[in-house]
């Protein structure tokens, strides 16, 4: 079946350009122009035609925990977020720390609304002691390992790691990303919320910025050391993006991310005690928020990632400090970001799109430019529709969305994977 | 609570602590009322205290005592506070050793919720038998000095007592090594400082913080010693505090540690008073949140039938 999409205009990285987009029935973008026919038109009048979103932070709980969320619910809460490929988190039950896991989740991926890739864990079931087989998952081509979740704490096995994985480059043709969740555990075990002035008004125990900082300082220290291809993820501190600003300054081999959460959202919001604010790196304060917009206006930070982590209205039921950390993302990330940091529309698609791609070694077909060949791996926004954010309403399995009530401006029309509808005007389609 | 808030409840605890003194101390104001205790943590007192208040007031009482460990079991906290709610409960007294839990389960349940204590965050009914002690030694206290004196940081009795003693008019001083005070004190209404035996002339009231077992292990200071060299109580220090200056615990009381037994038993020492005041205070917040029909609002005046 061949499409068309008409009446939009096209930003990608090479520009913006008002043309319709020919998708043929091989999946590829077919032609670029006026008077394309298709089996199927879908209208983009009003709306933007962009590269498909990339998410390098999604928790999609399967195996383990498949009442919060499925592989497949996930992505079709990707799709209506305008997202095409999400990294899927290993942090799942058993953790994808080899092979047979991540083969299983790849599968569980055939045939979704988005194009699923698994990120494998760094060390030997996420827990800090022995490095885990990233020769063997290179081989069936994971190229990004973190063990999300929590931090590699021992630097000494960190260092083995960083050092170890800069002899796999050939295995991938690009060097293999380590992906650091920054956490001192001596420090943070036992706070639930950032440590400062509402913490201590609050009385809820509070874990402090530097437990952040200190293994993000840690890491750089080692990337200098071993030249590993490092990446950060969901920086939420000021000191945290001023320290990887000065270390690409320093021309180190570093990338960042941060997630919608961390540059709308204070730590003041735990003033309701509602745990649907609890996340780990935790809600931070006024000028930290600040610090993270200013990180992703200058180019520090490279990518929105939205650290999508359902949990059941149950789980979050509990008292703080029992319920679990996270929040959904994945369908509110656009309009965020569209309306939050302040940048022009193109950046916030660099944001979204082709600049956590590259990282990911998706380059060659997610976020490319809109051109007769590539994928069409495309989602089409409209950036002036306002919408209410209810959880319930979302395709995800959870509802713990922490912007529940809050009107958001821009919302994804339509979602094409591999060519495929997946989503038309608002609707998932699989 | 606002300070007209709080004198009015303090005027109303008059009258029930009247109640206290009679032969057969009990008024039938609350009959046909259940009010339920939920406690998620260990606390005889607090729960006797509440206990004894709703009986003085002819409430039928029911005990939940709930381990973190039903938690644990696999049922969320609404569906506990789901099934004592069927019971037909007029009121939760809950105690919970995380902050914030009873402002949740208020949320999820018709009955009043009373906070009996949550975490590090609050503990209203101590503060307010706090204050009814206070004022009833000292009279009004605008302008007096309080120390409080210990582990500010993981206290719920400091945080609701700073904001009631300043609430009415007093000054308030922390005395605490730096480990043992909040993170952040901006925006606390309050003076600091690491020397007690500077503040201690000073004091119109020295109210003296539990220390907690755990937190003797925990590293905070050095030593129990070291601890009660530079904030225990002891008689020395007792007898550089002004003649007239109360000594107030909200117990239990670790003798040699925060205090001495000597100091305990001085003259100038309220800490039974405190939970004599306890009662009283409890029956007249129960009173206020159940004593009239809910449309109705409560009037002093109309609480005739003690």
């Amino acid at each position: 079946m061949s499409l068309v999409l008409r009446g939009g205009r096209v930003i990608d990285q090479s520009g913006e350009r008002k043309v319709d987009v020919g998708v043929g029935a091989d999946g590829k973008i077919s032609s670029i122009g006026f008077g394309i026919e298709g089996d199927l038109e879908l209208d983009a009048s009003g709306c933007v035609i962009s590269p498909g979103f990339v998410d390098l932070h999604v928790h999609l709980r399967e195996p383990g925990q498949e009442d919060a969320e499925t592989v497949e619910t996930g992505a079709r809460g990707g799709a209506l977020g305008g997202f095409t490929a999400l990294v899927a988190m290993p942090n799942t039950d058993p953790p994808a720390d080899c092979t047979a896991v991540v083969t299983h989740v790849r599968s569980l991926g055939d045939g979704v609304a988005c194009e699923i890739v698994p990120a494998g864990a760094m060390t030997v079931g996420r827990r800090g002691e022995e490095m885990g087989p990233l020769g063997e998952l290179t081989r069936i081509g994971v190229g990004f390992f973190t063990d999300d979740g929590t931090g590699v704490q021992d630097p000494r096995l960190m260092r083995r790691i960083m050092e170890y994985s800069t002899g796999l480059s050939h295995r991938l043709g690009r060097s293999v990303v380590l992906a650091q969740h920054c956490e001192i555990s001596a420090l943070s075990s036992g706070g639930y919320m950032h440590e400062g002035e509402w913490s201590s008004r609050l009385g809820i125990p509070g874990q402090p910025a530097e437990a952040e900082e200190l293994m993000v300082s840690r890491d750089i220290a080692l990337v200098r050391l071993t030249g590993a291809r490092m990446h950060f993820q969901h920086l939420s501190t000021a000191g945290s993006v001023a320290m990887v600003r000065q270390a690409k300054a320093a021309g180190l081999p570093v990338t960042a991310e941060a997630a919608p959460h961390h540059f709308t959202l204070t730590d003041a919001e735990c003033a309701s005690y509602d745990p649907v604010f609890k996340v780990h790196p935790p809600l931070r304060t006024e000028s930290d928020v600040l610090a993270v917009r200013e990180g992703l206006s200058d180019g520090t930070i490279d990518a929105v990632a939205t650290d999508h982590a359902p949990h059941t209205d149950h789980a979050k039921e509990l008292s703080f400090d029992l319920a679990p950390p996270g929040m959904l993302g994945l369908e509110t990330a656009f309009p965020l970001a569209l309306n939050e940091l302040g940048l022009d529309l193109p950046e916030v698609l660099a944001l979204l799109s082709w600049r956590p791609a590259a990282i990911a070694g998706l380059e060659n077909r997610h976020g490319m430019i809109v051109e007769p060949g590539n994928p069409a791996n495309l989602c089409i926004l409209d950036p002036d529709l306002t919408w209410k954010v209810s959880g319930r309403d979302m395709a995800s399995k959870s509802s713990n969305s922490p912007f529940e009530g809050r009107s958001l401006r821009g919302r994804i029309r339509h979602t094409l994977l591999h060519g495929q509808p997946v989503v038309i005007d608002g609707e998932v389609q699989r | 609570m606002n300070r007209v808030e709080i004198e009015e409840l303090l005027d109303l605890t008059d009258r029930f602590a009247e109640v206290g003194l009679r032969p057969i101390p009990r008024v039938p104001a609350l009959r046909g009322r259940t009010v339920a205790t939920l406690f998620f943590e260990d606390s005889t007192r607090t729960r006797l205290s509440f206990d004894t208040a709703a009986k003085r007031l002819s409430a039928d009482t029911l005990n939940f005592a709930a381990g973190s460990s039903s938690i644990n079991k696999g049922e969320s906290l609404r569906d506990t506070v789901d099934v004592i709610s069927s019971y037909g409960v007029d009121a939760l007294v809950v105690r919970h050793p995380m902050a914030g839990t009873p402002h949740r389960i208020a949320g999820w349940t018709e009955a009043a919720v009373i906070n009996a204590g949550d975490g590090w965050h609050e503990h209203p009914t101590q503060a307010l038998l706090d204050l009814y002690t206070l004022r009833k030694h000292l009279g009004a206290l605008d302008g007096i000095h309080i120390g409080i004196v210990g582990d500010i940081r993981h206290s719920r009795v400091a945080r609701s007592n700073v904001l009631a003693f300043t609430a009415l008019g007093a000054e308030v001083t922390l005395v605490a090594p730096p480990t043992l005070l909040p993170a952040s004190l901006e925006s606390w209404p309050t003076k600091v400082s690491h020397n007690f035996d500077e503040v201690l002339p000073t004091l119109d009231a020295c109210y003296l913080l539990r220390m907690q077992k755990e937190r003797i292990s925990e590293g905070l200071f050095p030593s129990v010693r070291e601890y009660v060299a530079d904030f225990g109580l002891n008689s020395g220090r007792a007898d550089r505090l002004p003649k007239k200056a109360l000594i107030c615990h909200p117990g239990p009381v670790n003798r040699g540690i925060e205090i001495t037994a000597d100091v305990v038993a001085d003259s100038r020492s309220v800490i039974l008073d405190q939970v004599v005041n306890g009662v009283s205070v409890r029956m007249a917040v129960l009173f206020l949140l159940l004593g009239v029909t809910r449309t109705d609002s409560y009037k002093p005046s109309e609480s005739a039938e003690l």
